[in-house]
């Protein structure tokens, strides 16, 4: 086990490319995006379109020095990017309506799954996309829509050209009954974040072999934690 | 063995009962933390077979202190100061990537003078952190030299933070829109004068730590992670980079300035804990030309903050946004429905990614060699319980 000859076993491996196909704009693909509006009638994008309280433009002003050249603002590229396209469109063209597309920008990608699809669609990102880790696990409540959502964040550092990338597949559970599937067979990285999502929201990932108490006290004896009805004490 | 098989049907014959040793006999189970001063405010439950460890389960959370949940109880700007409490030696780089996301969220841009300080205070904050680290590796290595000159170093940079920021320690220095306040006079000799100073002392740090013969004997070899591993495991930061995955978020996704900076990213193919301990040294080497370009290239005059409104919101939406920390990715979730405060905020920390390595490395491994795992893992417990 001598340092030398790990050193050449691993000096080999660089970073491989797997596909770069998807890059060009396929007009065949791009016929099967979900056109824009439908994504408002679906039932798991309804986070800010049905319970927004405010809807006002931003209040800041802001202040750049003249002339200076700044970095552009992400969110006011009307746009969304070739590449990041051509990686929705290669999603949207395996699996059609089962995967909805909430939003593309510039490194960023939102998917949107049904929790028995969530498996079979994250499978497919790790084989075929090069998608090969989870960067974090994040859950919400919405208490109006009566819902958690459960958000994955990907990345990939096996393919270079995927490397700022961040690819996001939400899935949503009722919340007297949250229980979504595991991702831990596709994902080892998630195992950590699925089980503090357990105990802070509720989640029972089903197939996970620990949902159990991480990060609180051993005697806690109340709701999970990050669910809108806990209230902090003087809050 | 003849002569043991007769000894017992002997003893049977007497009408003793044979007890044959089970496995809970032989293995010890050994609590290690929270209170062990080699672990940190962390505790994990190792199963030892002699030697060696079988069996490993971390139990983290002895410093959880609900910062996601106090964070939708205040608004955008007031979340700062607690928000650098999971790492005050890191607090700068922990406030960054919420700065950038929070911008996002309510459209602020950043003056371009604004930009370069955030990034000179980002990396010596780096410096600050990783000299902390390296002062805690060279003592549980039993190398108390290695102990004394980083935490001695280490004063310099907080000197000339405390110089930039007013505070020693807990800065809260990055808001949204830019910087509390502008560089003091004079600081940009000052910070060169102790980058010169530096780099020679990190030549020094390597003579008597990197090139030691004992610190290469405790620490090549031990602890292997394949690079295949980390993929899997999903670590990032010094861990991933020492397993030859040479990703780094200021070249992957550059931030603020950083894709005006030539840099290099730092990473080895040995997949040890002397790579895992050796690449956060690269780091510091490197972050010392990444300093000296910023000072260089840095507007003489400008803005150094957008002005803000006293709550900043924005429309509903969500961003993701990350920054390089000294133990890796740093992401911040930030879910905005529109009122000034967050609706969800969730921070993806390094120290909680790297974990899942632990259990990985120390299961074969001897006991002996736990603190040379466990402390070149870069990490940091507060920062993983949030």
């Amino acid at each position: 086990m001598s340092s030398e000859a790990n050193h050449s076993n691993n000096s080999n491996n660089n970073f491989v490319i797997i596909s770069n196909e998807f890059n060009k704009n396929n007009p065949e693909i791009t016929t099967t995006l979900a056109p824009p509006n439908s994504r408002h009638d679906h039932p798991l994008v309804s986070t800010f379109s049905s319970s927004s309280r405010l809807a006002s433009p931003p209040l800041t002003k802001t202040v750049g020095s003249p002339g200076s050249p700044s970095t552009p603002l992400r969110r006011k590229e009307p746009e969304p990017p070739a590449f990041e396209k051509g990686i929705a469109s290669e999603i949207s063209a395996n699996f059609g309506q089962m995967v909805q597309i909430i939003f593309i920008k510039p490194l960023r990608i939102k998917l949107a799954v049904e929790p028995p699809n969530i498996v079979k669609v994250a499978t497919f990102l790790r084989d075929n996309l090069g998608y090969d880790h989870a960067e974090s696990v994040a859950g919400t409540d919405y208490p109006k829509d009566d819902q958690i959502e459960v958000i994955y964040h990907l990345g990939s550092y096996s393919r270079e050209d995927l490397a700022g990338q961040v690819l996001s597949i939400a899935t949503r559970t009722n919340r007297d009954d949250a229980r979504l599937p595991t991702l831990i067979n596709v994902y080892k990285s998630v195992e950590y974040h699925e089980r503090e999502t357990f105990e802070m929201l509720g989640v029972y990932f089903e197939g996970h072999p620990r949902n159990e108490r991480f990060l609180l006290p051993e005697d806690w004896a109340d709701i999970p934690p990050l669910r809108k009805e806990f209230r902090i004490k003087g809050r | 063995m003849a002569d043991l098989e007769d000894r017992i049907n002997e003893s049977q014959k007497m009408g003793m009962q044979i007890i044959k040793e089970s496995e809970d006999d032989r293995l010890m189970t050994l609590s290690v933390g929270p209170q062990h001063p080699g672990s940190g405010h962390f505790r994990f439950v190792v199963k030892l077979d002699g030697d060696y460890i079988v069996h490993c389960d971390p139990d983290p959370g002895y410093v959880h202190r609900g910062e996601e949940k106090m964070t939708e109880y205040r608004n955008f700007i007031q979340n700062i100061p607690h928000l650098e409490r999971p790492v005050i030696h890191d607090s700068t780089n922990i406030t960054y990537s919420y700065s950038l996301a929070v911008e996002e969220l309510t459209g602020i841009e950043v003056p371009r003078r604004g930009q370069f300080i955030r990034a000179i205070a980002s990396e010596l904050n780096r410096q600050v952190y990783t000299l902390y680290w390296l002062a805690i590796y060279g003592i549980f290595l039993g190398h108390s030299t290695m102990f004394m000159w980083p935490t001695g170093d280490r004063e310099l940079f907080i000197d000339l933070l405390e110089a930039l920021t007013g505070a020693r320690v807990t800065h809260a220095f990055n808001i949204p829109g830019g910087v509390r306040n502008d560089v003091p006079n004079g600081f940009k000799d000052r910070c060169l004068r102790q980058i010169s100073y530096y780099e020679k002392r990190l030549k020094e740090y390597e003579d008597i730590f990197y090139n030691n013969p004992l610190v290469r004997q405790r620490t090549e070899g031990v602890g292997i992670l394949t690079k295949e591993d980390a993929i899997r495991l999903g670590v990032t930061g010094s861990v991933l980079r020492a397993s030859g995955v040479p990703y780094d978020i200021r070249k992957a996704e550059p931030y603020d300035v950083y894709n005006e900076i030539d840099f290099k990213v730092q990473y080895m193919k040995t997949a040890d804990s002397f790579a895992r301990a050796y690449v956060p040294f690269l780091d510091m080497r490197e972050s010392c030309h990444i300093l000296r370009q910023l000072l260089d290239k840095m507007p003489e005059a400008g803005e150094v903050r957008a002005k803000l409104q006293a709550n900043p919101r924005g429309p509903p939406g969500e961003a993701y946004r990350r920054v390089e920390s000294g133990r890796g990715a740093l992401g911040y979730y930030i879910i905005s429905d529109g009122t000034p405060k967050p609706y969800r905020v969730k921070i993806s920390v390094g120290s909680f990614r790297n974990m899942l390595a632990l259990p990985h490395l120390l299961v074969g491994a001897k006991m002996g060699d736990m603190p040379v795992i466990y402390w070149a893992l870069n990490y940091w417990p507060v920062e993983a319980d949030r």
